[in-house]
């Protein structure tokens, strides 16, 4: 009887993993804003990931990415732009902004150090 | 709390957990049993492993699992279940959470002081700036801050100084050791009108200098950008673990149910000992070896390159350079020095040199130039000549003390004496594919000034190093076929590629391609569509410049030895990468049967405890064996001037 609920529940869990960590999920993407000096800005939390971990900014405007690393984990204590060079230490609960190239347009990935955390950074054409 | 302090508390925390655990069999036990074990784990587990805790549950909520997601599943399962057993009056786990948290704590913190010995590489070539220069200002030399000085300042530079920021000497001359910008290890003699790079060390004289480049136009600040962007790039062979990575942590969750399904549903083991072996499974599957592999021997291998004066652009261009089967050269420049030297003076050397020195002095005509550096080595003094005649397309005629003196080529000397002897040395430089001038003076020819764009002294040891290592060298050059010849026996090259316009070099380079990979060595300004087209574009520098964009791989020193220093250290980088790899892998595949209990039967077991120091080792051993490429053996670099002496020797 035992064994039976053994089984169940592992099954149960299993399911469960299967659901929450390896289905795709879509997340929304999140639009810098621009400030009074015409800086782009968008604040990312580090917290277990990127959050949002798809940010938009616009081509030929100067834009930053201002991370806030909550997660005291030393994964998370890089990031890691590898199209741009960047690579830099984010302090814990502080803000972080780094600056970015958008004289490209187009998709660009970021990663913590060890490549586990994904983000992507879309340099748009032209504002709408 | 940093890793260290978190490390160095659990540490202490663990102390009587470890004696009570030596004890144990001995019949010893601290006082307290279980309840002192609760209190120091509980301990352990709130200041320690908390932020493992943090960033579990913070990635959970994102839908994501990562290593931190492992050990914190791994030790709460431990601890929740000492803590029911204990309720239960059953036997408890508590030290496995302790020791696991322990070693694993351990390996980070001995893996970050590792890495970022690693990324230092870079940041150290920052320091080697001046922080100040003596310049002229307001009427006087002044020491400014090295952020005051601009474009255009003039600057002085004392022996035993650095150079502060890129420019040119405008007046006086000194040795300079270029080395810890170039790679190059001779100081170079530099005078006025040379070019000096910032960071560079003046030995011996003291000069002044214009400020041409400062801030982060500087190549210093271009070289350290360049190697900043290839220690962050990926190599396409990661793309695997990329993949991997994205379903690892849940795939090994779910081998751990099953471990322990398995144990207690199948074979009938207690719950305890199949938590153990499910346990084990998750701490010993920490993915980070295998995150680390690659990038830790990118940022050393392309650090250690740059110190050599080779900046390898990224992981791509570095895993191309392993598989190259021909290198194409470029002749005039490359293989070359790029501009003509005097090789040959026949006939009375002093008389010669002085009536061809006089005659030329005015000229600007590139052979001119090069009598004139040999005049000048010579130490002739340069005399004056009247009536100057220039004869186009064939000379100079002029009067030279009180008699007729001619430079020039055979045309000019239709009606004047050639003794047979010099017609036989005429034919004979020829035939060696030299520029021959002719020297007159009244009625006869009496001598011979032969000319020659000659091959750089690095050529011939750089050539035979890259057939000795199995590659085919192709030379490339727009020249007739006999010049090509010529040179190309010289330096002991392969195969050449004459007549070649300089638009079609990037052709030769495609049909080469049918054979294998190749790779272009080039100056970077002329032969850009063939370095893009190759598959390794390898620019050579002028040493005061460098032409980032059109090579995927930039030698910073003018010297063709950095071709096979690019090469080795793409190939030893590269293996160094699939060893790390290899390791990883096979870490894991080993590594999570063992922990599943799957060799139980055969007494090879692996507990928590173990499968955390297994984890934090497999950490550090990747690091480690990335950090060694700083001292792998490199093909020494050969004396170039005993090796191009040897070779005049034996022409």
């Amino acid at each position: 009887m035992v064994k039976i609920l053994i089984v169940i529940g592992a099954l149960f869990l299993i399911g469960f993993i299967i659901w929450w960590f390896l289905i795709p999920r879509s997340q929304k993407a999140v639009t810098a804003q621009t400030d009074v000096n015409h800086l782009q800005n968008v604040t990312v939390k580090v917290d277990g990931g990127y959050q949002p971990s798809t940010v938009v900014v616009y081509q030929g405007e100067p834009a930053q990415i201002t991370f806030k690393r909550i997660d005291p984990s030393s994964c998370l204590e890089q990031v890691v732009f590898p199209d741009w060079g960047i690579s830099e230490y984010l302090p814990e609960k502080k803000e972080h902004p780094i600056k970015i190239d958008t004289s490209k347009a187009g998709e660009y990935q970021y990663a913590c150090g060890m490549n586990m955390f994904h983000g992507k950074v879309i340099v748009k054409k032209e504002r709408k | 709390m940093t890793i260290t302090q978190r490390f160095f508390f659990s540490l202490i925390a663990v102390i009587p957990l470890l004696i009570n655990m030596i004890g144990m069999p001995f019949g010893w036990m601290l006082p307290g049993g279980n309840w002192t074990a609760l209190i120091f784990t509980t301990a352990i587990m709130l200041v320690s492993a908390r932020p493992f805790l943090h960033s579990a549950w913070a990635a959970f909520k994102n839908h994501q699992a990562n290593m931190d997601t492992l050990v914190a599943i791994g030790t709460t399962t431990a601890y929740l279940y000492s803590l029911y057993a204990m309720y239960r009056h059953q036997p408890v786990f508590f030290e496995s959470a302790a020791f696991i948290i322990t070693f694993i704590l351990l390996g980070q913190v001995l893996e970050a002081k590792m890495r970022q010995s690693a990324s230092s590489a870079v940041e150290k070539l920052l320091d080697l700036q001046a922080k100040d220069a003596n310049v002229w200002r307001n009427g006087k030399w002044q020491q400014i801050p090295l952020e005051q000085v601009q474009v255009g300042d003039l600057i002085r530079v004392k022996p035993g100084e650095k150079v502060p920021v890129d420019g040119v000497i405008i007046e006086g001359s000194s040795n300079l050791d270029e080395s810890m910008v170039t790679g190059e290890s001779m100081p170079v003699t530099k005078n006025k009108g040379a070019k000096v790079i910032g960071a560079t060390i003046n030995q011996s004289g003291t000069f002044t200098m214009q400020v041409q480049k400062i801030g982060n136009q500087t190549l210093l600040s271009q070289i350290v950008q360049m190697v900043k962007k290839a220690q962050t790039s990926r190599a396409p062979i990661q793309r695997t673990t990329d993949q991997v990575s994205h379903i690892f942590v849940p795939v090994v969750l779910i081998l751990a149910i099953l471990t322990f399904v398995i144990w207690v549903v199948i074979i009938g083991e207690t719950p305890e000992r199949a938590m153990m072996f499910a346990v084990s499974v998750v701490i010993i599957a920490c993915p980070c070896a295998l995150g680390l592999a690659t990038p830790t021997a990118l940022m050393v291998g392309t650090g250690r390159s740059a110190k050599l004066g080779v900046l390898i652009k990224n992981g791509e261009v570095l895993e191309a350079a392993n598989n190259i089967k021909t290198v194409i050269f470029d002749k005039t420049g490359t293989i070359t020095q790029g501009k003509p030297v005097v090789t040959d003076v026949v006939g009375p050397k002093q008389q010669v040199l002085e009536i061809a020195g006089a005659l030329e002095s005015d000229s600007e005509h590139p052979l001119a130039s090069a009598i004139l550096a040999k005049v000048k080595t010579e130490g002739i003094k340069i005399s004056k000549v009247s009536n100057f005649t220039a004869i186009a397309g064939k000379g100079i005629k002029a009067s030279f003390k009180e008699q007729e003196a001619l430079i020039g080529n055979e045309s000019l000397f239709t009606n004047k004496i050639l003794s047979s002897s010099l017609k036989v040395q005429l034919t004979r430089l020829q035939d060696e594919a030299k520029t021959v001038v002719l020297v007159g003076y009244g009625q006869q020819v009496i001598g011979l000034i032969a000319i020659q764009d000659t091959p750089k002294s690095s050529a011939v040891p750089t050539i035979s190093t890259l057939k000795h290592q199995g590659l085919q060298t192709v030379m490339l050059t727009g020249d007739n076929e006999r010049v090509a010849k010529a040179i190309a026996q010289q330096v002991g090259i392969d195969r050449i590629v004459a007549n070649v316009l300089p638009q079609d070099k990037a052709k030769v380079v495609e049909e080469q391609q049918k054979k294998g990979p190749v790779a272009f060595v080039g100056d970077g300004i002329n032969d850009a569509p063939a370095l893009t087209l190759a598959n390794v574009g390898i620019a050579m520098g002028s040493g005061t410049d460098i032409a980032i964009e059109s090579g995927g791989i930039v030698l910073v020193k003018n010297n063709l030895w950095g071709v096979v220093e690019a090469i080795e250290l793409s190939k030893k980088t590269f293996q160094r990468i699939k060893l790390n790899l290899f390791w990883a892998f096979i870490y894991n595949t080993i590594g999570i049967p063992i922990a599943a209990g799957v060799f139980a039967k055969w007494g090879l077991i692996l507990s928590p405890e173990l499968a955390g120091l297994a984890m934090a080792l497999s950490s550090i051993s990747v690091v480690s064996s990335s950090l060694l490429l700083n001292r792998t053996k490199l093909s020494e670099e050969p004396d170039f001037a005993d090796s191009s002496n040897h070779k005049f020797d034996k022409e």
